[in-house]
């Protein structure tokens, strides 16, 4: 792993609220090498997304910032494709014409026409999708479309794929089935993914590392775990090996104990203390980790 | 249902259920006869009321109207349109003879051909009416489509704009009408004029009075794409046209047919009156005119003007919702 291939230097992000500005991120720092899996783990509302989008371009930074290679981020870009957590395909265009929008878009100069229809097409197939190319997304379940907006982000070649919970909307059967073939993609294509998720077991499963975020406002990195398990990894042989079951323990005992769910958590003194925790409205429907416990 | 009717079929209330069962057998076919059969008892409904309450209207004309002197006049209206159309005819062919008769002893003559100068009809009136709606409405989408994306990409463009909107939005035609006529008549001003000055003053009230829908939903279509799919644009870094295009467009075609079948009621209405207020040519003109005419059959014409009117803006709504089919995905 070559160091830094991406890196976050004390990260500030505030935002303007109406009762003045709120601290979501404070002094946060990050380093991620190439080919990296690491996950994004933390109670809702503590900054995740808000993370995900600094290295995406989408937001900026109020104070720090994001190296990729060398170039501090600070528009999106295609070598930075973001899995929305709700897919965010365009409902008017078909499944193939969602892919080609990216895929025309990035390679317009550097592929020929057939050349990018076979990309198209090649992507779909990674995550079984090419059978409903022509449909569109109103016509596919969520866990297809969920597909096709992977699909579509991997077409775009990225060094880094950034994934916003890509499974939270998911049944356990076709998450299972995502994840085995995140993990197998991700082995062959050697990207750096940075992913959101509220599960323990997935975090564990796939990552080569964990990143902790304690409870907002301001939060920041907790505990950096790193996963050594060989790959390629199968479930059901993790689902009892010692070494999973202390990571997953690890995890387990950080959110519950350690940063216990907003309101029962101690806090660390901070910039952001003021504020009112009314901000945070957007618990609702996000009760996976409370579920869990 | 069919297992329930067979239990017990000679009773009366077994009787009943089976009946039932066909029914709901039926219960498709019953639902189309029902869409056309409805319709057909609310316009009887309304013909016979009219029928029996038109006689009980006394005017300085006489009677109101009843459904069969609007037929008849229909009739002659129809009537009337195919003698001036004959007349034309023959006026024209009385031309072209006389001009082969003059090409033949001098093939260098300059021969013209007038038209008939014979007034308009009311299908002419009807002809006039739809050129201008079609015109002014069409002028409208093309400035009320591009402004309303722009006020719906850009906030403070919006905020700049609202207050204008808010204040023209709700004006009359009856009130922009002077106006209109005035600056066209000072600023139209050619030897040659391609369009007449009453048509311009027609369709240019037409198109203020019809393009706040369209501007509004526009906005409102544009301002509301999902942020999602923007952010998806912006991750792919498409370009300002093509994120127009591609994105914006697309994502709010629904909301601005909506607006633009709002637009073309409104352009509708709004030429109507602004012919009956202007005397230009069209239905309008034709409305004033009998009712400044004051015959006894000025009534039934008058009625079957609205009715007329009224069928036109629906056959006008009709056909957008076809090319709303046509064009939005997700109809
Ligand atoms: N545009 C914004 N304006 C104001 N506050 C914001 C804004 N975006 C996020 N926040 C606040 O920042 C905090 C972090 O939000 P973020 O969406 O990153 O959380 P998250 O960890 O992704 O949560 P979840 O797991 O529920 O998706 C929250 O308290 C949220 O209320
Ligand atoms: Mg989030």
């Amino acid at each position: 792993m070559s160091k830094s291939h991406l890196e976050l230097t004390g990260v500030q992000m505030a935002f303007d609220t109406p009762s003045g500005p709120f601290i979501a991120l404070d002094n946060l720092n990050l380093k991620i090498g190439k080919g990296e899996f690491v996950s994004l783990i933390g109670h809702s509302g503590c900054g995740k997304s808000t993370v995900l989008n600094i290295v995406a371009g989408l937001l900026g930074a109020t104070r720090g910032g994001c190296v990729l290679d060398g170039h501090e981020v600070n528009t999106p870009g295609p070598e930075r494709a973001v899995v929305f957590q709700n897919h965010s395909l365009m409902p008017w265009l078909t499944v193939y014409e969602n892919v080609e929008l990216a895929v025309q878009q990035v390679f317009r100069k550097s592929m020929s026409k057939r050349e990018r229809k076979a990309w198209i097409l090649h992507n779909l197939e990674l995550v079984h999708m090419d059978h409903a190319a022509n449909k569109r997304p109103g016509e596919i379940s969520g866990g297809m479309a969920q597909r096709v907006g992977i699909a579509r982000a991997l077409a775009m070649k990225p060094s880094v794929l950034l994934m916003d919970e890509p499974f939270g909307a998911l049944d356990a059967l076709t998450r299972a089935h995502l994840q085995d073939s995140l993990m197998e993609i991700q082995q062959e294509l050697n990207n750096t993914v940075i992913m959101i998720t509220h599960d323990v077991d997935e975090a564990v499963l796939l990552s080569d590392r964990i990143i902790m975020m304690t409870n907002g406002p301001a939060a920041t990195v907790g505990e950096d775990l790193a996963i050594d398990l060989p790959r390629p990894r199968n479930r059901v042989a993790m689902a009892d090996n010692p070494r999973y079951l202390r990571y997953r323990q690890a995890v387990l005992s950080f959110l519950y104990e350690k940063q216990r769910f907003p309101d029962k958590a101690e806090r660390k003194p901070s910039a952001g203390q003021k504020q009112d925790s009314g901000s945070e409205g957007e618990d609702e429907g996000r009760q996976g980790l409370r579920a869990i416990a | 249902m069919s297992t329930l009717s067979q239990t017990d079929t000679q009773t009366g209330p077994g009787r009943w259920l089976s009946l039932m069962g066909i029914l709901f057998t039926w219960q498709r076919l019953a639902s189309a006869a029902q869409q056309l059969l409805l319709p057909l008892v609310g316009i009887l409904v309304f013909l016979g009321a009219w029928h029996l309450a038109a006689p009980q209207v006394n005017t300085s004309l006489g009677a109101f109207p009843g459904p069969a002197d609007v037929m008849e006049q229909a009739g002659a209206l129809w009537q009337e349109h195919q003698n001036q159309r004959d007349r034309a005819e023959k006026y024209v062919t009385m031309q072209e003879e006389r001009n082969a008769r003059i090409l033949s002893t001098n093939p260098d003559a300059e021969v013209r051909i007038r038209a008939y100068p014979g007034a308009p009809t009311f299908i002419d009136q009807i002809g006039t009416s739809l050129v201008t709606v079609v015109a002014g409405f069409f002028l409208a989408t093309v400035i009320a489509v591009p402004l309303g994306i722009v006020i719906g990409l850009n906030r403070y463009f919006n905020a700049a704009m609202n207050p204008l909107i808010q204040i023209f939005k709700p004006v009359s035609p009856l009130a922009w009408l002077p106006l209109v006529t005035m600056v066209v008549s000072a600023t139209y001003v050619s030897d040659d004029p391609m369009f007449e000055k009453s048509f311009l003053t027609s369709m240019i009230t037409v198109t203020l009075c019809s393009l706040w829908p369209t501007l509004i939903n526009t906005s409102f279509g544009v301002a509301a794409v999902n942020p999602d799919l923007v952010n998806v644009s912006r991750v792919l870094r498409l370009s300002f046209w093509t994120h127009v295009r591609k994105v914006v467009l697309p994502s709010s075609i629904p909301a601005i047919f909506t607006g633009l079948r709002v637009s073309l009621g409104i352009a509708w209405m709004v030429l109507i009156a602004a012919e009956m207020l202007s005397q230009n040519p069209g239905l309008g003109k034709f409305v004033w005119d009998e009712f400044q005419n004051g015959s006894s059959q000025s009534l039934s014409r008058i009625m079957v003007a609205v009715l007329a009117i009224g069928f036109i803006g629906f056959l006008l709504d009709r056909g957008m919702l076809v090319v709303q089919r046509k064009v939005a995905w997700n109809e």
